[in-house]
């Protein structure tokens, strides 16, 4: 390499450094100023303590919202899981024009403001009274993370190769037997994939929980929000702690199956890499 | 032709996704469509009124039986929460409105008949021609005024389309303002990501996986922590203030917060990762035997990029630049917590006027045009880049 090429190439990387500590700083700043002594978001902190910690775990509201927060999730990523990988098997085994009719179809949350969904669903709601319940926020937070399970589960299927289910025939086993003992198996990675984008989906989701949910059903990004706007407290700091590490948390989980994904098709189907 | 008993399972196990999603988006956005045309305030408010002005050419005054049905209908509404709903409508068509119809409904005990001049002598606005064409436009089962006042026109009492008057002339700035910074934006993403992509691409398998994770921690985070992150640094007396400070490039704290820059650097922080991601993965599955053709035939590297290596890796940066301008144009949290009175965009409208005027009607027509314009984007996405699908992003 030429002596400019290689300024061009340290210039290149020193500028990816700076972008890369541009997009890390924002996050990690927010560690040591909720584990600020003092009053005030600022750094240098004065001291280092526990006690905003402490102000989330004894707020009542802090702990409501973190227990929906949970509900909403669990429950979004069970419904949207179930539905959405139903869907997915059908939309492979059935034979029928107007397959990428119906993804885009369900996949149309995804690419719609979230702003619409979320006043589409409040004046919807409005009539059938599922404003300011949990239910209505979890079917919300269903139809918007449903997308995501339909298409990596779908994507699963691509590598599944349908011999597999002709050979469990041919040794006798009914449908049934062998959806549960070769498909499933196969295509777990990808529906756990699903489920952690249908919870990560729903436990991050605002917009259609600003409209929908009333202060009995707050999420954590509701909570948040609302503290934001009200009086900016070191509490939000430590709320935005915990879901940073919930975030990642959900990234290693990812992560974690994605490799294993890799290596079950990898081992199921040696010849095709693809 | 029968129905083969494997498509009747495939109906089967696509039909309860398809119900929810019908039942619970597509209905819901349909209502909204309704909302954003429907006009039901005139007619079931007033019916006896609106039957009334059926016959009534719109010429000169009314009969007497509109005068004495708009008079017994106002007052009966008062008694319940309808003439809250059918004033506030009806004041949004014209100023001084909702004044006109309280004052009337509590009136009904001094009024006797002849109705007509009872009425006008209340106030004169009864004896307006141009009141009673309103009143008879708005009986009518749909409006086009939501749409037309998010395109900044109205309507005149004759019922023609004409340039709303210059203080309701805010829309159209909105969707540009919208526009421009969408554009800003997109632009920044693409110029800051396209050279951390192409690094990326180009380092060690071991070091480049240390630098997605760094994409990717952020991608992970919500949009609301990342924002809050934003709103606690760039705040007067914060960290940024603080470090700026410090090195003694400021004497006194510069005002970030709740101005345009802080929607930018806040917006690009959020939506960078979805350039840098696709961006990668196009760069990284790139073929490098092209750029070595290219050198072997003499070309200099300006011209090997130019070329060869940015038509090539073009399609990621329509992809990921797509995607960012069509998230941007629905921005809402980002700009409503970091951003001044003068940087929101369509979408906190919707909310303002969802949530703060109790004007549906306003939000809904307002949904439609980003709705519309978004639809737009994914038609000029699908043409530009082959395959485009919103969840090639995805981590």
């Amino acid at each position: 390499m030429n002596p400019q090429g290689r300024g061009l190439a340290l210039f290149l990387r020193t500028f990816t450094a700076i972008v890369l500590v541009f997009l890390m700083a924002p996050i990690v700043v927010v560690f040591p100023l909720s584990f600020s002594s003092g009053e005030l978001l600022t750094l240098p902190t004065p001291g280092y303590s526990l006690r905003w910690y402490d102000d989330f775990f004894s707020s009542s509201k802090w702990l409501l919202a973190t227990r929906n927060s949970f509900v909403v999730g669990i429950a979004t990523a069970i419904l949207a899981t179930t539905l959405g990988t139903l869907a997915a098997l059908g939309i492979f085994l059935g034979r029928f024009r107007g397959k990428a009719f119906i993804v885009a179809l369900m996949s149309t949350p995804m690419v719609v403001p979230v702003v619409v969904t979320a006043i589409a669903m409040y004046f919807a709601f409005s009539f059938v009274g599922l404003n300011n319940t949990l239910t209505g926020l979890v079917v919300a937070h269903t139809v918007l993370s449903v997308p995501y399970v339909l298409i990596t589960v779908l994507a699963t299927l691509q590598t599944f190769d349908r011999n597999l289910l002709k050979a469990a025939a041919t040794l006798g086993a009914p449908p049934h037997v062998a959806f549960r003992r070769v498909l499933l198996p196969l295509i777990a990675p990808g529906v756990a994939t699903g489920a952690l984008f249908a919870f990560a989906t729903s436990f991050d989701e605002l917009v259609v929980a600003i409209f929908v949910a009333g202060p009995q059903q707050f999420t954590l990004p509701r909570q948040m929000y609302a503290g934001l706007r009200e009086f900016l407290s070191p509490t939000i700091a430590s709320a935005a702690v915990l879901l940073i590490v919930c975030s990642l948390a959900l990234l290693a989980a990812n992560e974690y199956f994605r490799a294993r994904g890799k290596a079950r098709t990898a081992a199921a189907d040696p010849a095709e890499p693809n | 032709m029968a129905i083969s008993r494997n498509n009747l399972l495939a109906a089967g196990l696509i039909a309860p996704l398809f119900v929810v999603v019908v039942a619970s988006f597509i209905v819901p956005l349909l209502v909204t469509l309704y909302t954003a045309i429907g006009n039901p305030e005139v007619r079931q408010t007033l019916p006896l009124t609106t039957g009334a002005l059926r016959d009534w050419n719109g010429e000169g005054l009314p009969p007497e039986a509109a005068f004495a049905a708009v008079i017994a209908e106002l007052a009966q509404a008062q008694e319940g929460q309808a003439i809250g709903q059918l004033s506030r409508r009806l004041n949004f068509e014209q100023t001084g409105l909702r004044t006109l119809l309280l004052k009337t409904a509590r009136a009904k005990e001094t009024l006797a008949a002849p109705y007509r001049e009872s009425l006008v002598a209340l106030d004169t606005r009864w004896g307006d021609t141009e009141l009673w064409q309103l009143l008879k436009r708005n009986t009518g089962t749909l409006t086009p005024l939501f749409l037309l006042r998010s395109l900044d026109l109205t309507l005149t009492p004759a019922g023609s389309v004409a340039q709303a008057p210059k203080e309701d002339a805010v829309f159209l700035p909105l969707f540009a303002r919208t526009f421009v910074i969408s554009f800003w934006v997109t632009v920044l993403c693409v110029v800051i990501g396209y050279p951390v992509a192409y690094t990326l691409s180009t380092l060690s398998q071991r070091a480049a996986n240390i630098g997605m994770a760094l994409v990717l921690v952020p991608f992970w985070t919500s949009i609301l922590v990342r924002t809050t992150a934003w709103f606690i640094l760039l705040q007067r007396e914060g960290p940024v203030n603080a470090l700026l400070r410090g090195l003694s490039i400021v004497d006194e704290p510069v005002t970030m917060i709740f101005t345009r820059f802080a929607v930018y650097v806040a917006m690009v922080h959020v939506l960078l990762p979805f350039v840098v991601l696709p961006l990668y993965s196009v760069m990284k599955g790139l073929d490098p035997v092209y750029l070595r053709a290219a050198a072997s035939l003499g070309a200099p590297p300006w011209q090997r990029f130019l070329r060869v290596y940015l038509p090539m890796t073009m399609p990621g940066v329509a992809a990921g630049g797509l995607m960012v301008f069509m998230l941007s144009v629905g921005f809402y949290i980002t700009p409503a917590l970091v951003g001044g009175p003068n940087d929101q965009m369509v979408s906190y409208f919707i909310a303002f006027f969802t949530n703060q005027t109790i004007n549906w009607g306003m939000a809904a027509a307002l949904a439609c045009l980003l709705l519309l314009m978004t639809g737009i984007l994914v038609g000029v996405a699908r043409l530009v880049v082959p395959g485009f699908r919103l969840g090639s992003v995805s981590p």
